[in-house]
């Protein structure tokens, strides 16, 4: 294993995050904040209580997984993405490194990003809103396989992207329609049963509820369900990547 | 001297269909400098960045010090340094630091006092803090040069080290590539100055359309195929060269103040005699000459066009090269 290059990436990449913290740290948490104000203590404090919990308290899981897939995605997409943009990439391809321990460094820097965000959200949410966590272990496991799996997603958008708009288009145009129908801001049980069950499809209701699960013991959909699903997306990403990175997919060539 | 790289039928063909390598041959000898020269497109590049693993070869083997670059991947890359033919920094990074990233990426415990020392070499010791953006062309150079030599390499490439880059930096390139080889670092450099091959080389490949078309001792070939001119400056200028003359290889130059025969290193009688006889019986009168050997510029280009020849008569006639 060629620690050496793993600590170096993931250092650079530390390194390119801290250079730029107001875009990628106070931005979202600034962005997340004014939903906080706006949906938990403005308009929440009207709205009726969701099995039992308020309506500010029950929208921070939803919240909290929409900031840190956008931003799991986007860190890791434009950590790849930039050497291939700026022609650096060359370095990586001729170092002495594996798929595993290029995955562990900007994987695991993009990971890291988000779940540092991912806490000060909740520590911010905790000024405008009341809330518990009823699992903190099972929400830290859900907080890093969220982290770990979209910052593989992100990794492949990356490395498949040709341009920025690409970069873009798919946490613009993909997940974040997909976190607000997953049962971010409702409970898809307040769905007619049709809708109910096209909202099934949707990968991030799985996501969602097993995070609010470890927070209030509610969930849309069984636990378990929640983190096989994730579980298989994350293999799923695993073999893609490898895929790319051993073919050389728009990186070589 | 031993073979430190070996290349054997790499072809290569991209998905556009461009097939930028032919089943290319080739042997480096350990601790020499070797110059690849050939025009922009003849597959220079491309065959670097098979060897450092950047492209993926479509056919054929490359082994760096008997070690498969695909199986033996990990070993061979940490042996491989690369200047690449394009100025790739991360701009927002400092010297220091993409200095530094550059040794921990090729798998090297850190070392401040040899990233020092190759600073200080490479006069950017003072720069060390300054961010890459700030830098001149030449400088950014420097960098890609120094993140190349910072994980100590046994083979370095450089892709065209000295495009864009003024005299005074293309001197200390070479003075700096003269200390590498000394310190038993081999060199293989691109480039299509030929100067820079004529001035660093020992050994010459000469690549076209993806082909090597000749792989020579720098001398040897200046020997074989270098040609002299003997260069007249005439006292009165000519408008034709008199019909007695012309069974000689003369040319007239400079709007015919300049007489020019090219003669033979290699042959027993290299004709200057007669030449020189022929003009005082004409009357043709020179205040001063030279001779010269044929530059290495001017092979190459004898190569190439003969290349083509070659292929064109062979093509017509229906034969195979």
């Amino acid at each position: 294993m060629n620690l050496h290059a793993v600590k170096a990436i993931y250092l650079f990449e530390m390194h390119r995050w801290w250079r730029t913290l107001m875009q990628s740290l106070a931005s979202p948490v600034i962005s997340t904040s004014l939903y906080f104000v706006v949906f938990g203590s403005a308009i929440g404090s009207r709205m009726v209580e969701i099995d039992g919990v308020s309506y500010g308290a029950f929208i921070i899981p939803g919240l909290l997984m929409l900031a840190l897939l956008t931003e799991s995605i986007s860190n890791a997409a434009f950590g790849i993405f930039f050497p291939k943009y700026n022609g650096t990439i060359y370095e990586l391809l001729s170092a002495p490194v594996s798929v595993a321990e290029i995955l562990l460094g900007y994987v695991g820097a993009a990971a890291s990003k988000s779940i540092v965000l991912g806490l000060l959200i909740l520590a911010t949410a905790r000024l405008f809103v009341d809330y518990s966590i009823a699992h903190p272990l099972w929400m830290i496991a859900f907080l890093l396989l969220t982290a770990i799996t979209f910052s593989l997603f992100g990794f492949i958008i990356g490395v498949w992207a040709d341009d920025f708009q690409k970069l873009q288009i798919v946490p613009m145009l993909i997940v974040t329609p997909l976190a607000f129908l997953g049962g971010s801001f409702y409970s898809i049980s307040m769905l007619p049963p049709i809708w109910q069950t096209i909202t099934l499809f949707n990968p991030v209701v799985y996501l969602i509820s097993g995070f609010r699960w470890s927070f209030y013991g509610i969930a849309d959909v069984n636990v378990a369900v929640s983190l096989g699903m994730t579980a298989l997306f994350l293999l799923v990403c695993l073999l893609v990547v490898n895929w790319m990175l051993r073919s050389g997919y728009r990186i070589k060539n | 001297m031993t073979t430190v790289v070996n290349v054997s039928g790499v072809g290569k063909t991209y998905a556009s269909g461009h097939c930028a390598l032919r089943s290319v041959d080739l042997d480096i000898q350990r601790g020499e400098i070797f110059a690849l020269l050939g025009p922009n497109g003849a597959g220079k590049t491309t065959l670097i960045s098979i060897i450092c693993g950047i492209v993926n070869a479509s056919a054929g083997t490359v082994s760096v010090g008997d070690l498969d670059i695909v199986n033996d991947f990990r070993k061979v890359r940490g042996q491989i340094g690369l200047v690449p033919q394009e100025l790739s920094t991360d701009g927002f990074e400092s010297v220091w630091s993409t200095v530094k990233f550059s040794r921990g990426l090729f798998g090297k415990a850190p070392n401040p006092a040899y990233l020092e020392q190759i600073l200080r070499q490479l006069s950017l010791w003072d720069k060390r803090h300054a961010r890459i953006m700030e830098l001149s062309g030449g400088m950014k150079r420097r960098v890609m040069i120094a993140k190349a030599l910072s994980h100590e390499p046994d083979v370095l490439f450089l892709d065209e080290p000295t495009a864009g880059v003024d005299v005074e930096l293309r001197r200390d390139m070479w003075e700096m590539v003269r200390g590498l080889r000394e310190r038993g670092v081999t060199i293989i450099l691109t480039t299509h100055y030929i100067e820079e091959a004529e001035e660093m080389a020992d050994r010459i490949g000469v690549i076209s359309k993806g082909e090597i078309i000749l792989v020579e001792e720098k001398h040897a070939l200046m020997d074989k195929l270098g040609q002299k001119q003997l260069r007249l400056q005439l006292q009165q200028p000519l408008t034709a060269l008199p019909v007695d003359l012309g069974d000689l290889p003369l040319t007239l130059a400079d709007e015919g103040r300049e007489l020019i025969f090219h003669f033979d290193t290699q042959s027993e009688h290299t004709g200057i005699a007669e030449v020189l006889r022929r003009l005082d019986q004409h009357g043709i009168d020179y205040k001063d000459l030279q001779s010269r050997q044929r530059s290495l510029e001017e092979i190459f280009v004898s190569l190439a066009s003969d290349s083509r020849a070659v292929k064109n008569t062979a093509a017509n006639e229906g034969v195979a090269v």
